[in-house]
C-alpha cells in the first residue's frame, strides 16, 4: 500500500485557468458566428453600442465616467487606428518591423511610468531619512528595534500560520466531502460566497459578531458574547483581549479565503484519474488511505499554489484591522503601518515597510517560479 | 461517484463494516452542512439586521426576529440620504465611477499587447513578455508612494519638471491611472494565455486571404476571446470595486469622489448613532458584487483563479 503514492505521476495539477476557459464556452461559440457574420457592419454596431453605453452612463449621473472612459478607450482606439494608417505606409518588412512595438507600447509605457519607476523609487526612498540625508538601511534596522514594531511582525507571522494552515484545511476538507453530498454547488457557492464581498464589509459583518457593547444582564447583540453568556459567562470585550484579538482577526481572513482553497482543490481532487482511485480500492484500501495515498500526492502541486497564493495575500492585508480595530490592543500588521505612515507623511517609513512587504513575498516568488519551470519541463 | 466505488470495492459484507460506512457518510454530509451554516450566518445575520428597526439593533440580537418579526426599511433610507459624513448614494456612484473606466480601459489597450506577445514576432518578446508578467507579483503598496508624491506634486527629472503640479490626489484620475496600471500585467497574461492557444490555422487562413494583423485582431481575436475578456473583466470588477487600499491612499475622505468601502469604513469610525446604518450601509456595498456572483459564477470563478496570482 505504502508505494500506492509513489507510482502516481504528479500530472494531476488542474487544468490552468485558460484551460478551463478553452473546455467549454458557449459564449466562444457564439463569438466565432459572430466573427464569420460580415465584419462591415460590425464596426458600426459596436461604435452604436459604446455611444448608447455612454449615453447611459451619463443619464445615471456618471458623467465623468463617462468622459474618462470615451478618453481612455477613444484615444486607445484614435491611438491604435493611427498608428495602423501609418505603419501601413511603410515597406513591408519595416511594417513587420514596426508594428509588433506599437500594439505593444501603450501597455509598456503604462507599466514604466505606473508600476516599474515608482517600484525602484520607493526602494530608493527608504534608504533616506526625513530630512533627506542618505542613511543606508537605518529605516529599516530602526524597525527591527522598535518594540511595537515587533509586534506588528508577530501579528503578520499570526496570520499567515492561522489563515494559510486554517483556510487551506477547510478548503480542503469541504472539497473533498462536498463531492459526495447531494447540493454540491450550493454548498461550495455557500462557502465560496463571502469572496465577493470587500475586507471592508466583511470586517463590518464580523464587528456585529465580536460586538462588546452590552453590559452582562442585559440581552447580547452580538452573536460569539450570546453563546458566551449563555454559557454562564460574563460578556468579553473580545477585541481588546490580547493576543487573542489576532486570532479574531484572523477568522475573519479565513472566512473569506476558504472558498479560493476550496475551489482551487476541488479542481484538482476531480482531475485525479478515476482508474487509480477504484485501483486502490480493489487493492482493498478504506477511504483514508485511498486519500493519503493516492489524492493527496496527485493534488500536492496544487496544494502548493493555494498555500503559496494565500501567503502572498495574507502579507498585503490591512482592511481588517484598520476597519475592525483601527490597529489598536496589538492588532497591527505591515500593510496597516505603511498606510499610517503614509497618513503622518512618513513617506520613508512608509517605502521601507513596502518594501519589507515586497521582500518577504521574494522567497514565495522563487519557489513558485521554479515549481512552474519544473512542470513546464515536464511538459 | 462514492457510490459507483463501493461498488467496485464490493459492498462492506460485516455488520461493523456497515455501520462504518453509515457514520461515515453521515459524518461527512453532517460536516458539509456545519460548515455551510457557519459560513453563511454572518451575511445572513447583517442581512437581517439591516431590516430591523434602528433601536432594536442596539438593543437585542438578530435572531430575536424569529420570535418577534419587526421589518423596515428605514436604515435603507436613512442610510441613502445624506448624513453628517455623506450619503452611500453618492459613495455608490463614486465607486461606479471608480471602477467602469478602470476595468475597460485595461481591456483596450492589453488586448493589442496580449495579441503581439501572442503572435507576432519582434526581437525582445520572450523577455518583455516574462517582464510584463513578472510585474504581476510586485505588491502594489511598492508603488503607493512615489505615485502619491507624483499625483500631488508633480515629478522632477533631474532638476526638470516634467509634470506639473496637478493635485490629482481626492479626484478620480488618480485611481483611474492607478488601477489601470495595477491591473495590466494580468489583463495582459490572461489574455495572452488565451489568445495564444487559439488554433493557429485560423490565423494562416486569414494571412493568406490578406488579412494584415490589425485585421485579424478586430474581425477574429476579439470575437473570439470574449470568454477571456469577461473573466479578467470580472476580476477586476470586484478587485476595483472591493478596493480599500488604493482608494484611501489616493482619494482619501473626499466625500466628492469616496468610494462605498472607504464610507462604509467611515460609517465604522462613528461610534454610537450610525450603527445601525452600518448594517444597510454593508449591505450595499456587497449587493452589486453579490449579484455578479450569482449571475456570472462560471466567470467569476474562472476570473478570480485566473487573478489570484495577482501581488
Amino acid at each position: 500500500m505504502s508505494d500506492l503514492g509513489e507510482d502516481i505521476d504528479r500530472d494531476g495539477a488542474p487544468a490552468t485557468p485558460d484551460d478551463r476557459i478553452v473546455a467549454e464556452s458557449p459564449v466562444a461559440e457564439l463569438a466565432v458566428v459572430a466573427a464569420k457574420a460580415p465584419g462591415r457592419w460590425r464596426g458600426w454596431v459596436i461604435a452604436a453600442a459604446a455611444v448608447l453605453a455612454v449615453v447611459l452612463l451619463i443619464v445615471l449621473g456618471l458623467t465623468e465616467s463617462a468622459i474618462a472612459i470615451a478618453i481612455g478607450v477613444g484615444s486607445a482606439a484614435v491611438y491604435f487606428v493611427a498608428v495602423n494608417k501609418i505603419i501601413d505606409r511603410f515597406s513591408d518588412p519595416v511594417q513587420d518591423r514596426l508594428r509588433p512595438w506599437a500594439f505593444v507600447a501603450p501597455v509598456l509605457l503604462f507599466l514604466f511610468l505606473f508600476l516599474l519607476v515608482p517600484a525602484i523609487r520607493t526602494i530608493y526612498i527608504s534608504l533616506f531619512d526625513r530630512n533627506g540625508d542618505f542613511i543606508w538601511f537605518r529605516n529599516y534596522t530602526d524597525m527591527f528595534s522598535d518594540d511595537g514594531m515587533r509586534i506588528v511582525f508577530r501579528n503578520n507571522l499570526f496570520w499567515i500560520v492561522g489563515v494559510t494552515t486554517a483556510s487551506t484545511l477547510f478548503g480542503l476538507l469541504m472539497a473533498v466531502l462536498a463531492d459526495r453530498v447531494k447540493h454540491e454547488s450550493l454548498a461550495k457557492s455557500l462557502v465560496f460566497l463571502p469572496m465577493a464581498i470587500s475586507f471592508v464589509g466583511a470586517s463590518v459583518i464580523w464587528r456585529f459578531i465580536y460586538d462588546s457593547s452590552r453590559l452582562a444582564d442585559e440581552s447580547q447583540i452580538g452573536l460569539l458574547n450570546a453563546i458566551w453568556v449563555g454559557l454562564g459567562n460574563d460578556p468579553v470585550f473580545w477585541l481588546l483581549e490580547r493576543p487573542w484579538n489576532n486570532f479574531l482577526l484572523i477568522v475573519v481572513m479565513i472566512w473569506m479565503q476558504t472558498g479560493f482553497a476550496m475551489v482551487v482543490l476541488s479542481s484538482a481532487i476531480k482531475g485525479v484519474p478515476t482508474e487509480l482511485l477504484e485501483a486502490a480500492r480493489i487493492d482493498g484500501a478504506n477511504e483514508w488511505k485511498v486519500f493519503r495515498h493516492v489524492t493527496l500526492p496527485s493534488i500536492a502541486g496544487t496544494l502548493a499554489v493555494v498555500i503559496t497564493t494565500t501567503i502572498i495575500t495574507v502579507l498585503k492585508v490591512f482592511d481588517i484591522p484598520r476597519v475592525m480595530t483601527g490597529g489598536r490592543s496589538e492588532t497591527s500588521v505591515i500593510a496597516n503601518e505603511m498606510i499610517n505612515a503614509i497618513g503622518f507623511g512618513q513617506q520613508e517609513r512608509a517605502g521601507a515597510l513596502a518594501v519589507l512587504l515586497f521582500v518577504a513575498v521574494i522567497p514565495i516568488l522563487i519557489y513558485n517560479i521554479r515549481r512552474f519551470r519544473r512542470e513546464e519541463s515536464m511538459r | 461517484m462514492s457510490a459507483a466505488a463501493a461498488d467496485i470495492a464490493g459492498q462492506p459484507t460485516t455488520t461493523s463494516g456497515r455501520i462504518v460506512r453509515f457514520l461515515t457518510s453521515w459524518a461527512g454530509r453532517i460536516t458539509v452542512f456545519v460548515v455551510c451554516v457557519v459560513w453563511t450566518v454572518p451575511t445572513v445575520g447583517l442581512l437581517v439586521s439591516s431590516f430591523r428597526p434602528a433601536d432594536e439593533v442596539r438593543r437585542t440580537g438578530w435572531w430575536t426576529v424569529l420570535g418577534d418579526p419587526d421589518f423596515t426599511l428605514q436604515n435603507y433610507r436613512d442610510v441613502l440620504k445624506s448624513g453628517p459624513s455623506g450619503d452611500m448614494w453618492t459613495a455608490f456612484i463614486n465607486s461606479l465611477t471608480i471602477t467602469v473606466p478602470a476595468v475597460v480601459i485595461p481591456i483596450a489597450i492589453a488586448a493589442f499587447a496580449a495579441y503581439a506577445f501572442a503572435w507576432m514576432r519582434f526581437p525582445g518578446r520572450q523577455w518583455l513578455f516574462i517582464v510584463v508578467v513578472g510585474l504581476l507579483v510586485v505588491p502594489l503598496h511598492l508603488t503607493l508612494v512615489p505615485l502619491l508624491q507624483a499625483f500631488t506634486s508633480g515629478v522632477d527629472v533631474f532638476g526638470v519638471r516634467v509634470i506639473p503640479d496637478l493635485n490629482l490626489t481626492g479626484k478620480y484620475v488618480s485611481v483611474w491611472l492607478a488601477h489601470t496600471a495595477f491591473g495590466l500585467p494580468l489583463a495582459v497574461y490572461l489574455l495572452y494565455n488565451y489568445i495564444g492557444s487559439l488554433p493557429r490555422d485560423i490565423f494562416e487562413a486569414a494571412r493568406i486571404d490578406g488579412a494584415d494583423h490589425f485585421t485579424i485582431f478586430w474581425r477574429l481575436v476579439l470575437p473570439l476571446s470574449v470568454p477571456a475578456l469577461a473573466a479578467y473583466a470580472i476580476f477586476q470588477f470586484l478587485w476595483v470595486w472591493n478596493d480599500f487600499l488604493v482608494a484611501t491612499v489616493f482619494i482619501g475622505t473626499s466625500p466628492d469622489a469616496a468610494p462605498m468601502t472607504v464610507r462604509l469604513a467611515q460609517l465604522v469610525g462613528s461610534r454610537g448613532q450610525d450603527q445601525h446604518l452600518l448594517t444597510a450601509g454593508a449591505f450595499l456595498t456587497m449587493a452589486l458584487p453579490l449579484v455578479v456572483f450569482f449571475s456570472l459564477q462560471r466567470y467569476f470563478v474562472r476570473g478570480l483563479l485566473a487573478g489570484s496570482v495577482k501581488g
